[in-house]
């Protein structure tokens, strides 16, 4: 296999056509927009936090490449029922691990972008939600 | 295919002065198809910046020795061909880093005389640095900004270009060719009705100054900008066209060094034109390279590469007409650049796959976001030519894109 058929692999693909937990959600603890400027990925995420401070629930809408909506996809399905305490300690190589293929250095940002949305809002829920219960 | 004796120019011959052209990209040969980014730089320009600093490095201007006095030579030498190159007066050549400090200069010096309400016009079409500036000089000084609509063909709307430079508009900034979709903007007649309307015209030539001939009395607009990495210059070096009359009342845009003629405690006055707007230590090397990418641009003809971007343009048409699942964005009549994307696939996916076939090019939103919204996208792919790119290339180019399709099982 050459570098692009190991990166485009077929659960890539199928992730990039048929993401999970793909929608939007009235009633969710956070919402939050991320964007990737430099080729205009776009990722909408949608968090519904428990008592428990646990992922009760969530939905993802990405709009951009295949790297950057599997990997949001992916994401999604990773930490259902997960705490935030086990959320913050996530990294970028959690998520190149996750993915699984080559990415590139010009690639990252798309990769990453899940990971940015995710953690930004679990920021705002901290911040901002979390302080009014 | 078309056969070589078909081509306008010397494809072949020309392909012998890039030395880049000769490497691979993953194993590949090198299909460079992002000439709008950035051009490749003959042997003729890279041989320069090296005879330069290793024979007569030194700062321009201010030394009086052999070496001082053979840069500003050649560095002043460059400004004259470029001069000759548009048809401009040498005074009227103003040095600046790219297009985009050329057109914040412009921005800066020209709005420092508006008045709030007063009115500015640009396009849909302009790319971030012929946008931004002018928008945030706006918003400090209380300006309106209105945009000249594009039509379904993606070409400047003629009724809205009369609609939107009025008796109140006093600046109108188009680009010549859009660097996005490689729409050719008729800028000879914006420029009579924003004369007619006593507005200053400001063209942005960043992609018109590498393709085809211009002649600054013709166009007649008071203001012409672009940038020498375009048309096989180094980078670094830009050009303000200006009229001499109206740059010798504009402000400053820099101020410091070189642009002075005495500076008391009390006030300073200005060099003269062209050194007025040029402050501080220019970029002399590429200064002097871009004048040898003029003499090379000169001597293949701006009008033989004006027709070979026709040639190379209509060929990938016409293959790229023939692949399902292709949408390509801009104007029937274009510059040599087309903008596409394939269904189901990101532009930059297909751009990721055309790389790992050695095929370069550009994937985004190439600097033009509100572009991008009127056209309902958030970002295209594209593929823009120069004049050593052949038909076989553009082969490489459509296998390529199979393989996309491949690849994404669309
Ligand atoms: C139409 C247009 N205007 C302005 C620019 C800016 O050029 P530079 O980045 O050299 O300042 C570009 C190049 O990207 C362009 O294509």
């Amino acid at each position: 296999m050459d570098t692009i058929e190991l990166m485009y692999q077929e659960n890539i693909l199928d992730h990039y056509k048929s993401p999970r937990n793909f929608g939007r959600m009235e009633n969710a603890s956070v919402h939050h927009h991320e964007y990737n400027p430099l080729c205009g990925d776009e990722l909408d995420m949608f968090l519904v936090i428990d008592k428990h401070k646990k992922i009760a629930d969530i939905k993802v809408n990405p709009h951009g490449c295949a790297i950057s909506v599997a990997s949001a996809s992916m994401l999604s399905e990773e930490i259902k029922g997960k705490s935030i305490g086990e959320i913050e300690k996530l990294k970028k190589e959690d998520i190149l691990e996750m993915l699984g293929i080559p990415i590139s250095p010009v690639r990252l940002k798309c990769a990453l972008l899940s990971l940015d949305t995710l953690k930004n809002s679990i920021l705002i829920f901290e911040k901002y939600v979390n302080k009014q219960v | 295919m078309l056969s070589t004796q078909t081509k306008s120019l010397d494809v072949e011959q020309i392909r012998k002065d890039f030395p880049i052209l000769q490497r691979k990209v993953h194993n590949k040969p090198l299909v460079y198809f992002d000439n709008a980014a950035t051009s490749q730089k003959p042997k003729q320009v890279i041989d320069a910046l090296n005879f330069y600093y290793n024979n007569y490095n030194a700062n321009v201007h201010r030394s009086i020795h052999q070496l001082g006095e053979e840069a500003t030579a050649a560095y002043e030498k460059a400004r004259e061909k470029i001069a000759e190159f548009i048809n401009a007066q040498y005074q009227e050549i103003i040095f600046t880093k790219n297009s985009t400090e050329g057109l914040n200069l412009i921005a800066y010096s020209l709005t420092s005389s508006l008045k709030p309400g007063d009115e500015i016009v640009i396009s849909q079409l302009e790319h971030h640095s012929n946008f931004v500036p002018w928008q945030q000089m706006a918003k400090h000084l209380g300006l309106k900004l209105k945009f000249i609509k594009i039509n379904e063909e993606a070409e400047l709307d003629e009724n809205s270009i009369r609609e939107t430079i009025t008796k109140n508009t006093k600046i109108v900034s188009v680009n010549h060719i859009s660097n996005a979709i490689g729409t050719i903007n008729p800028v000879e007649e914006i420029t009579k009705i924003a004369h007619e309307n006593g507005a200053l015209m400001v063209v942005d030539g960043s992609q018109s100054a590498p393709h085809m001939p211009l002649d600054m009395k013709k166009i007649n607009s008071d203001f012409y900008v672009f940038t020498g990495h375009k048309m096989l210059g180094p980078t670094g070096v830009g050009v303000v066209y200006g009229k001499k009359e109206l740059l010798e009342n504009m402000r400053p845009f820099l101020y410091g060094g070189e642009m002075i003629n005495e500076v008391k405690f009390e006030d300073t006055t200005f060099n003269q034109l062209p050194w007025k707007f040029e402050a501080g230590t220019p970029n002399i090397a590429e200064g002097i390279g871009l004048g040898v990418a003029v003499d090379y641009l000169k001597k293949v003809g701006m009008k033989q590469i004006f027709e070979r971007d026709r040639e190379i343009v209509d060929y990938a048409m016409e293959r790229m007409k023939n692949i399902d699942g292709i949408t390509i964005y801009g104007p029937k009549e274009r510059g040599s650049i087309i903008s596409f994307n394939v269904h189901g696939v990101h532009a930059h996916d297909v751009s990721q796959i055309l790389d790992s076939e050695g095929v370069a090019i550009r994937a985004g939103h190439h600097c033009c976001m509100p572009l991008m919204s009127v056209l309902g996208v958030t970002a295209t792919a594209r593929a823009s030519f120069y004049l050593y790119n052949t038909e076989q290339e553009i082969d490489t180019f459509i296998n390529a894109i199979h393989k996309v399709k491949k690849v994404f099982g669309v």
